[in-house]
C-alpha cells in the first residue's frame, strides 16, 4: 500500500511539473543565518521592481518570517522570466536567546526574538517541503560551507528534485573563498556574487533565467 | 518481557554521566517518521546522545528540524546538534528507487542536545565530538 502511495505521489509530482501552467515560479532563498539572503532578495527586488523585501542586519535571525515578493520580471536576452521571491529565515538546528545578548539586545527582547526565530525556521522548512518550485541557496563565502545544516538542506532539496543554484555571497570581502564553496557541492553550479556591492549580478540574473525560466 | 525503551536506565540515575543510545537500523525500520522523531527528541531532551545506525531520510531530517524548533524554550532546551557522514550523491540511486520514493538513508547519525555536544572535527570518515554533562 505504501509502495503504491509513493509511486502515485512521485508520478503526480512529475506530471504536475510537466503540465504546470505558466504561473510564476516560487523561488525560495535559503541558507544559514547571516549568509546575506535578505540583502540578495532586496537587491533582486530593487533591480527589477524598485521595492525592497525586508530589513537587513548583521544580527543573526533578523528575518524571522518568510517574506514574499510576487511577480518579479527579470529580462535576459530579449526574454522575460517572472518569479515570486520567497526570502526565508536562516535555517539552524538550535537557537539560544543568549546569542542575541552579544548584540546589545535586552533579555526580554532576545527571548522574543529567539521565539520568533524558531517559528520562522519551522515555517521555512514547511515552505521547502510544500511551497517552492526552485531554490537559491546562499552561502557566506568567507565561512566554512561544510556544515551539517548545509549538507542536510542540500540533501532535502535534492530529494525533492527542486532545481537549485548555489550563490557564494560576500565575494567583496578579503577572506572570500569561492573554490571552497564550489568544492563543497560540486554536483551544483556555484555563482559568486556580492549582493551588498552588486558584484557579478549579470551572471546571477542569467543563471536565474536559465534555471527557473 | 516488555521491550526496553532508550530512556530506560538501569539505576535510574544518569546524573553522573552521559547516556548514549545506539539505535539499530532494524529498530528504526518499524517506526513511522514522527515516531522516530519523537524517540530522538525525547532522548535528546533527557540529555542523552542518540546514535542512529542508519540515519533519517531527507524528509525526516526536515521534519526533525521543524519539530525541534517548536520545542525550543529559553533556559530549558536550545535545540540539537546533529552530525552525519556526507550522504551518497542522489545520482547514485536507481531510477526505480527514486520513482518509488525510496531514499538512501544509510548513514551513521549522531544527535545530542545543542548545549552538551560540540563537534570538534568532521570529515567523510570521522566525526569527533566533545560531550559534556548537563
Amino acid at each position: 500500500m505504501g509502495l503504491l502511495t509513493n509511486l502515485k505521489d512521485s508520478v503526480s509530482r512529475v506530471t504536475d511539473r510537466l503540465f504546470a501552467s505558466e504561473d510564476p515560479k516560487r523561488i525560495g532563498i535559503y541558507g544559514p543565518p547571516n549568509a546575506g539572503k535578505t540583502t540578495l532578495a532586496n537587491r533582486i527586488a530593487r533591480d527589477w521592481t524598485g521595492d525592497a523585501i525586508g530589513p537587513e542586519s548583521h544580527v543573526p535571525h533578523e528575518t524571522r518570517r518568510a517574506r514574499r515578493k510576487e511577480g518579479v520580471d527579470i529580462e535576459r536576452n530579449g526574454q522575460s522570466v517572472t518569479i515570486d521571491i520567497v526570502d526565508t529565515p536562516g535555517v539552524a538546528t538550535k537557537v539560544d536567546y543568549k546569542e542575541f545578548l552579544d548584540h546589545d539586545i535586552e533579555k526580554d527582547d532576545a527571548i522574543r526574538r529567539s521565539r520568533e526565530a524558531t517559528e520562522g525556521v519551522a515555517e521555512a522548512m514547511h515552505w521547502l517541503r510544500e511551497d517552492v518550485d526552485g531554490v537559491i541557496y546562499v552561502l557566506d563565502s568567507t565561512t566554512d560551507p561544510f556544515t551539517q545544516v548545509n549538507t542536510m538542506l542540500i540533501g532535502i532539496i535534492e530529494s525533492r528534485d527542486l532545481p537549485v543554484l548555489i550563490f557564494a555571497n560576500k565575494i567583496d570581502l578579503d577572506q572570500a573563498d569561492i573554490d571552497r564553496v564550489a568544492d563543497a557541492f560540486p554536483q551544483h553550479e556555484t555563482v559568486p556574487l556580492s549582493a551588498l556591492e552588486g558584484d557579478n549580478m549579470d551572471e546571477v540574473y542569467d543563471k536565474i533565467a536559465e534555471y527557473f525560466g | 518481557m516488555p521491550e526496553a525503551t532508550p530512556s530506560d536506565s538501569p539505576n535510574g540515575d544518569s546524573q553522573n554521566g552521559v547516556q548514549i543510545d545506539l539505535v539499530s537500523g532494524s529498530r528504526m525500520e518499524g517506526l513511522r517518521s514522527m515516531e522516530k522523531i519523537r524517540m530522538i527528541l525525547d532522548g535528546v531532551r533527557d540529555g542523552n546522545i542518540v546514535i542512529l545506525e542508519e540515519g533519517l531520510s531527507p524528509d525526516e531530517e526536515s521534519k526533525l528540524i521543524e519539530v525541534t524548533m517548536t520545542e525550543i524554550s529559553p533556559d530549558d532546551f536550545t535545540g540539537i546538534e546533529i552530525e552525519t557522514y556526507p550522504r551518497e550523491e542522489a545520482s547514485d540511486q536507481s531510477l526505480l528507487d527514486r520513482l518509488m520514493g525510496r531514499e538512501s538513508t544509510e548513514t551513521l547519525t549522531v544527535i545530542g542536545p545543542a548545549n552538551q555536544i560540540e563537534t570538534l572535527h568532521k570529515d567523510d570518515q570521522l566525526i569527533s565530538a566533545l560531550v559534556s554533562r548537563k
